[in-house]
C-alpha cells in the first residue's frame, strides 16, 4: 500500500546547557493512507516529540521525515506551514482554539489560509456535522471543553487534510464526552478517508486503531497490529 | 466521501496566496477582547505626541503672530541704539532720517511714590515724539498714552501702581521732580510680563530729563531714536549710508525684519525647550508601549503557535500583529493630535509672561500631520523588537505548554530596529536642537539616567533577592518575591516613574538651589541694601543719612565709566575680530587690595601705581580677558572721559559674581583715577523691612539720583521669574508625569492576567481576600520605593553636580519636599496598583476561572 508517512532513522536531540539530551533514538515506521496508528508510551517517553516531527512542526537532528511524498527535512519553516496547511490536520489536548474567534471562524482559518472561496459555508456544514451549528458565534470562552474540542475536530477536518495528527484528543475531557468525541473522530475519519495518527497514553482509545507505534526512553520498542495488543 | 491523495514532490510544495484582506481580518478578529488594553498601551504615547503637536501648533501660531506684529513689535521701521552719549556729528547724521521721529532715554532709577512713601528701582523712559508708530502703548485710561507728554505727567507700570496703591492723578517723584501719574501702563511696544515684573516702565515727557537730574556722569542711559519711513527704499538708503559709522559710533540698529529674526530665533529656543519636554514623555510613553506590547506577545504566543500549526507562515503572523500595533498607534497619534490641538491653546496662557505679541490661534494641519506621522513611526518602531519575536514563535508551543525555542542566536533584524531607534532619537533630537554637540549632550544625559535607572532597578532587585529574611511572614515574602519573579514588571517601572520622578525633582532642586544661593548671601555679615550712582559730593552726607540710621558701611567703592580705545596698539575697526571689545562703556574701580571675592590666577596683584613713568599694571576678571582676546602682559589704552590712560595687564582675576558685592571686571591700582570723574556704590545691612522702607524713603527723598537695590526685591523678583519659568517647566514635565503613571497603569494591568492566576491559586489554597490583598500591596509599595528612591536618587545627583559645577553653590536640599515627592510617588503607584486588580479580590475564584476559561 502507498505510504504517506515515512520516518527513516529520526533522532531528536536538545541540547540542555551542556549536555545533550536525546529524546527520540533512530526511530523508523511507515504509515499508509487511511490508516489510523495510535503511538503510545509513559510519560516522557518522546510521543509528543514523534508527533512534532511527523507533523513537520519540528526538524529531527538527523534521518528524514517524508509527508505525502515531500522530504519536510529539507523544507524552511514556512515551506513546511504551507504542507501543513495543505495536507495536515491537527486536534490537541487543549483544544487549541483560538479565543479571540467564534466557533466560525475558527473552522475558517485553514480554509481562508488556502484561499478558499466559500470557507463560510463549508466551515458550517462541518459545525453541522459536529452538531454545533447553532454555536457558530460563540467564542471558545462560551463552550464547554466537549463543545470546544468539537469545534476542534471541524477545524481539524476542515482543510481536507491526508493526515490528520490527533495529541491526546481526550486528555482534558470526562469519560463520557470523551467517548461521544473519540467517536465523532473516527466516524468523520472514516467519511473523508483521512489518515489517523493519534498520540495516547489511553489503551482503549489506542486498540481502536489498525496499527500502535510504542515508544519508551525514546525508542521504538513496538510497531504492531492493534488486535495483537 | 473518502479524499484522494496524490502524492507530490518536494518541488510541488504548495504555495499560500495570504491576500492583505485577509491579514486585515485577522488583525481584527485577533484584537477583540484586547482592544481596550491595545489602546491602554497605546495611550502611553498619546500624550506626549499631544505635547508635540500642541507646541509645534503654537510654534506655527507664533510664527505667524511675529510674522503679522513685527511693526509692533519695534513700534518702529528703525530704531538706533547707544549706550553711550552720541557725538554732535552723529546726531547731526541721524537727526534728520525718515518721516517721523522719536527719541527715547532710558536708565534705572528711584520712583518714589509721594502718596505712600514707598520707593523702587525703576526703569525710566524718556520719551519725546510719536512713538510708537505702529501698535500703540496701552494705557487706562487710553488717552493717557497720547496726552502725558504735554504736561509733567507720567505713565506708570500697573502692577506697581497696585503694589503701591497709586491712583491716576497721584504724583510721583523721579529724580529732583515730581510727575502726575496720567494713566496706567499696560503694554509697551516689545514687553512681556516677565521684563514688566523685573524692570516696570514710568514713561516721562523727555522734555523734563535734565530737570530731573538724573543725567549727570556716570548715569547708565540708553539712548534710542525711533523713525518711520513711508517709503521703504529710504530705509534701505539709510541703513546703507549709517553702516559704515555704526561699529565705530558704538551704535546698534534694529529694523522690523532684524528684530523679527531675533523674536523669532529666541521663540525657537524656547519652542526646542518645549518639544525636548514633550519628546521626554514621548519616549517615556514609548518605553511604555515596549513593554506593553512584549507582555501582549508572550500572551499570544499560543494562538501565533496555533496559527502557525495551521498553516500560517512566520511573516503572515507578523503581519497581523505590525497591522494591530500600526492602527492602534495611528488612533493614538490621532488621539494625541486632537489633544495636543486643544492643549495648545492653554500654551498660550502658560508662557503668557513670556509672550511679546497676542497669540491668534489657529488649526496647524503641518503639526498635525507631523505628530501623526511621529506617533505612528514611534509606536511601531518601539514595538518592532517584540513584534518580530512573533517570526520566532515555533508551531511546537501549540503541543508543548513549556517548549522554550532552542535557536537563541541574535536576531539581525532586532539589532537593525535598535539602530534605527538611537537613529530616530538621534535624528529627531537634532531638528530640535540643531547642534550635534547639544545633541550628544541631550541624548548621552537621558542614555545616562536611562541605564542608571536600570543598573539601580537590578540592584535593587538582586538586594532583595539575595538578603531577604526568611523569618518574615509569608505575606511579606511573597510580595518581595513577586518583584524579582519572571516577567516582573520592577525594571518596566522604576525606569518610568524613576525617569519622571528625576525630572520633577531635579526641577524643583535647582529652584531651590537658586533661591538659596540668593538668600544665602543674605548672612549675618552680608549687605542686603546697596546703593549706586552717588556722586562724589553726595558720598559723606549720604554716609552722614546712613549712620544716622544706625546702619553699617559695609563697602564703598569707586566706579569710573571708561571705554576701551586700543588693545596692542590697534583702535576700533583695525581688528574685526575683535569689535566687542571696543563697544559700549565700562565701568572700573581702584583698590589696593582683593576682596574676598576675588582671586589672582595668573600674573601679579598690585595694588597702588608706581611713579609716573612706569607702567600702570591692571587687573582683569578672567572671562572679561577671554571674552577681548587679551592675556598678561597686553597693552590697553583706556578712554577716561576724554583722557587716554595707557595699561598693562598685570593680572587676571577669578572673581565670584554670586557674592552680594560690587564686582568689576577692569581693576585699577590706587594712585591713578583717583581725580577723574567717578561716582559710588554704597553697601549696607538694614535689619528689617520698616527700616528699609524708611531709610530708602529718606535717601531717595535727599538723594533722589541715587538708586538702591534691596535684596528684598532681589529675592522676590527671582522667586516671581523662577516661578513663572518652572510653572512653564512643570506643565510640560506634567506630560512625563502623567504619562509615566499612565504606563504604571498599563504595565499594571499587562501583569493582570498573570497576577489573577496567582491569586485564584491562592484563594482556592485557602488565603483570604485581605492576605492577597497584603501581597499586592506589599510588592506595590516596594515597586514604588524603588521607583521613587532611584529617581530621587539621580534628581539629587544630577542636582548636585549642577550646583557644584554649574552654580557653584552649595546644595543641602530640604528633606520636606524630599519625603514629600517620595510619599506622593510610592502613594500613587500603590493606589494604582491595589485598585487595577481589586476586581479579582472582589469575586469568587470560581467566577474567575469560568471567565478565564
Amino acid at each position: 500500500m502507498q505510504s504517506i508517512l515515512e520516518i527513516k532513522n529520526v533522532s531528536k536531540t536538545y541540547q540542555s546547557g551542556q549536555h545533550a539530551l536525546t529524546v527520540l533514538n533512530n526511530i523508523n515506521f511507515s504509515i499508509a493512507k487511511g490508516e489510523t496508528v495510535a503511538i503510545t508510551g509513559p510519560s516522557g517517553s518522546g510521543k509528543t516529540t514523534l508527533l512534532g516531527l511527523c507533523a513537520g512542526l519540528d526538524q529531527s537532528t538527523s534521518g528524514s521525515v517524508t509527508l505525502n511524498g515531500v522530504q519536510l527535512d529539507t523544507l524552511s519553516e514556512d515551506q513546511r506551514a504551507a504542507v501543513r496547511n495543505q495536507y495536515v490536520g491537527f486536534i490537541f489536548q487543549n483544544f487549541q482554539l483560538l479565543p479571540t474567534l467564534t466557533a466560525l471562524e475558527n473552522v475558517m482559518v485553514p480554509l481562508e489560509l488556502r484561499g478558499e472561496k466559500n470557507s463560510k459555508t463549508h466551515a458550517l456544514e462541518l459545525l453541522q456535522k459536529v452538531g454545533l451549528a447553532d454555536r457558530a458565534s460563540h467564542y471558545p470562552v462560551q463552550l464547554s471543553g466537549g463543545e470546544q474540542q468539537r469545534v476542534s475536530l471541524a477545524r481539524a477536518f476542515s482543510n481536507q487534510p491526508a493526515l490528520l495528527f490527533a495529541d491526546e484528543p481526550t486528555g482534558n475531557l470526562d469519560a463520557e464526552t470523551s467517548e461521544k468525541i473519540i467517536k465523532l473522530l473516527f466516524d468523520l475519519n472514516k467519511d473523508a478517508g483521512t489518515t489517523l495518527v493519534i498520540v495516547t497514553h489511553d489503551l482503549e482509545l489506542a486498540a481502536r486503531t489498525n496499527r500502535i507505534i510504542k515508544i519508551k526512553g525514546g525508542q521504538l520498542i513496538a510497531n504492531e497490529s492493534a488486535t495483537h495488543v | 466521501m473518502p479524499m484522494k491523495v496524490q502524492p507530490m514532490s518536494n518541488n510541488q510544495i504548495p504555495q499560500q496566496q495570504i491576500g492583505f484582506s485577509w491579514l486585515l481580518k485577522m488583525a481584527w478578529r485577533d484584537s477583540r477582547k484586547n482592544r481596550s488594553r491595545l489602546f491602554l498601551f497605546i495611550s502611553s504615547i498619546v500624550l506626549g505626541i499631544a505635547a508635540l503637536v500642541a507646541v509645534y501648533s503654537f510654534k506655527d501660531n507664533l510664527q505667524h503672530d511675529i510674522d503679522q506684529q513685527a511693526k509692533e513689535l519695534t513700534g518702529a521701521d528703525l530704531i538706533i541704539e547707544s549706550r553711550r552719549t552720541i557725538a554732535d556729528t552723529t546726531l547731526k547724521a541721524i537727526e534728520n532720517l525718515g518721516d517721523e521721529r522719536a527719541q527715547e532715554r532710558a536708565f534705572a532709577s528711584m520712583v518714589y511714590f509721594i502718596k505712600n512713601g514707598g520707593s523702587r528701582l525703576i526703569q525710566v523712559k524718556a520719551l519725546e515724539g510719536k512713538y510708537p508708530f505702529y501698535g500703540s502703548i496701552e494705557t487706562s485710561p487710553t488717552t493717557a498714552a497720547n496726552i502725558f507728554q504735554d504736561g509733567r505727567r507720567a505713565l506708570v507700570d500697573q502692577t506697581l501702581m497696585l503694589q503701591y496703591n497709586a491712583k491716576v492723578g497721584d504724583s510721583i517723584k523721579v529724580g529732583e521732580l515730581n510727575f502726575q501719574i496720567a494713566g496706567k501702563l499696560e503694554k509697551a511696544p516689545g514687553q512681556t510680563g516677565i521684563s514688566a515684573s523685573v524692570a516696570p516702565i514710568v514713561y516721562i515727557p523727555l522734555k523734563y530729563l535734565e530737570e530731573t537730574g538724573l543725567t549727570q556722569i556716570g548715569s547708565r542711559i540708553t539712548y534710542r531714536f525711533y523713525y518711520q519711513f513711508n517709503d521703504a527704499k529710504d530705509l534701505k538708503n539709510a541703513l546703507t549710508k549709517l553702516d559704515p559709522n555704526l561699529e565705530k559710533e558704538g551704535l546698534s540698529v534694529e529694523t522690523v525684519a532684524s528684530k523679527k529674526e531675533e523674536t523669532g530665533r529666541s521663540f525657537t529656543d524656547l519652542s526646542r525647550f518645549l518639544a525636548l519636554a514633550g519628546f521626554i514623555a514621548l519616549l517615556l510613553g514609548c518605553i511604555g508601549v515596549g513593554s506593553a506590547i512584549h507582555v501582549y506577545i508572550q500572551e499570544k504566543l499560543g494562538t501565533i503557535a496555533t496559527l502557525r500549526c495551521l498553516g500560517l507562515k512566520a511573516k503572515h503572523a507578523f503581519y497581523i500583529y505590525l497591522i494591530q500595533i500600526a492602527f492602534i498607534g495611528l488612533i493614538g497619534a490621532v488621539l494625541g493630535a486632537v489633544l495636543g490641538t486643544l492643549i495648545q491653546f492653554l500654551l498660550p496662557i502658560v508662557l503668557k509672561d513670556f509672550l511679546p505679541v497676542e497669540i491668534t490661534m489657529q488649526i496647524s494641519w503641518l503639526a498635525i500631520a507631523q505628530g501623526i506621522l511621529l506617533g505612528l513611526i514611534i509606536s511601531v518602531l518601539f514595538a518592532l523588537p517584540s513584534l518580530l519575536g512573533v517570526r520566532k514563535i515555533s508551531p511546537l508551543n501549540a503541543i508543548r505548554a513549556s517548549f522554550e525555542n532552542q535557536n537563541k542566536q541574535r536576531d539581525p533584524l532586532k539589532w537593525m530596529v535598535y539602530c534605527l531607534m538611537i537613529i530616530f532619537i538621534f535624528g529627531f533630537t537634532y531638528l530640535q536642537m540643531k547642534s550635534i554637540v547639544q545633541t550628544i549632550a541631550f541624548i548621552s544625559a537621558l542614555a545616562i539616567a536611562l541605564l542608571l535607572l536600570v543598573w539601580l532597578s537590578k540592584a535593587l532587585m538582586f538586594v532583595v533577592r539575595k538578603f531577604l529574611p526568611q523569618s518574615l511572614s509569608y505575606l511579606w515574602r511573597q510580595g518581595f518575591a513577586n518583584l524579582y519573579r519572571p516577567n516582573n514588571q520592577t525594571l518596566m517601572l522604576t525606569v518610568a516613574i524613576g525617569l519622571s520622578t528625576t525630572f520633577i525633582g531635579t526641577l524643583f532642586f535647582v529652584q531651590d538651589i537658586l533661591i538659596q544661593r540668593v538668600t544665602l548671601s543674605s548672612g549675618a555679615n552680608q549687605p542686603n541694601m546697596v546703593m549706586f550712582d552717588i556722586q562724589q559730593t553726595q558720598k559723606d552726607s549720604l554716609n552722614t543719612l546712613t549712620k544716622s540710621y544706625n546702619l553699617p558701611i559695609m563697602n564703598q567703592v569707586p566706579i569710573i565709566t571708561m571705554r576701551i580705545e586700543e588693545i596692542n596698539g590697534k583702535k576700533i575697526g583695525a581688528d574685526s575680530t575683535n569689535a566687542r571689545a571696543f563697544r559700549g562703556e565700562l565701568r572700573a574701580t581702584y583698590q589696593d587690595t582683593l576682596t574676598v571675592a576675588e582671586k589672582v590666577t595668573s600674573g601679579v596683584w598690585t595694588g597702588k601705581a608706581g611713579a609716573a613713568n612706569e607702567p600702570i599694571y591692571i587687573s582683569l576678571e578672567q572671562g572679561y580677558a577671554n571674552r577681548i582676546k587679551v592675556k598678561l602682559k597686553d597693552k590697553i589704552v583706556f578712554n577716561v572721559q576724554g583722557m587716554l590712560i595707557p595699561t598693562v595687564v598685570g593680572s587676571i582675576r577669578e572673581v565670584n559674581w554670586g557674592s552680594l558685592q560690587t564686582n568689576f571686571r577692569v581693576v585699577f591700582p590706587r594712585g591713578v583715577l583717583e581725580s577723574a570723574p567717578q561716582f559710588f556704590v554704597l553697601m549696607t545691612k538694614v535689619p528689617s523691612k520698616e527700616v528699609s522702607a524708611k531709610y530708602q524713603g529718606a535717601v531717595v527723598t535727599s538723594f533722589p539720583n541715587v538708586s538702591m537695590i534691596d535684596l528684598e526685591l532681589v529675592l522676590q523678583l527671582l522667586d516671581e521669574l523662577l516661578s513663572k519659568i518652572s510653572f512653564v517647566i512643570r506643565f510640560m514635565a506634567g506630560f512625563s508625569m502623567a504619562t509615566g503613571w499612565i504606563v504604571l497603569l498599563s504595565a499594571v494591568l499587562t501583569s493582570k492576567n498573570q497576577r489573577i492566576k496567582e491569586s485564584i491559586l491562592l484563594r482556592t489554597l485557602g488565603a483570604s481576600r485581605k492576605q492577597v490583598l497584603i501581597i499586592n500591596a506589599v510588592e506595590y509599595f516596594f515597586l514604588g520605593v524603588f521607583a521613587a528612591a532611584a529617581g530621587l536618587i539621580l534628581a539629587l545627583t544630577g542636582s548636585w553636580l549642577l550646583a557644584e559645577f554649574s552654580f557653584e553653590a552649595s546644595f543641602s536640599p530640604a528633606l520636606m519636599p524630599i519625603i514629600g515627592l517620595f510619599s506622593t510617588v510610592v502613594a500613587l503607584v500603590v493606589i494604582t496598583g491595589v485598585w487595577s486588580t481589586r476586581g479579582v479580590l472582589n469575586q469568587p475564584p470560581l467566577k474567575i476561572i469560568r471567565n478565564e476559561g
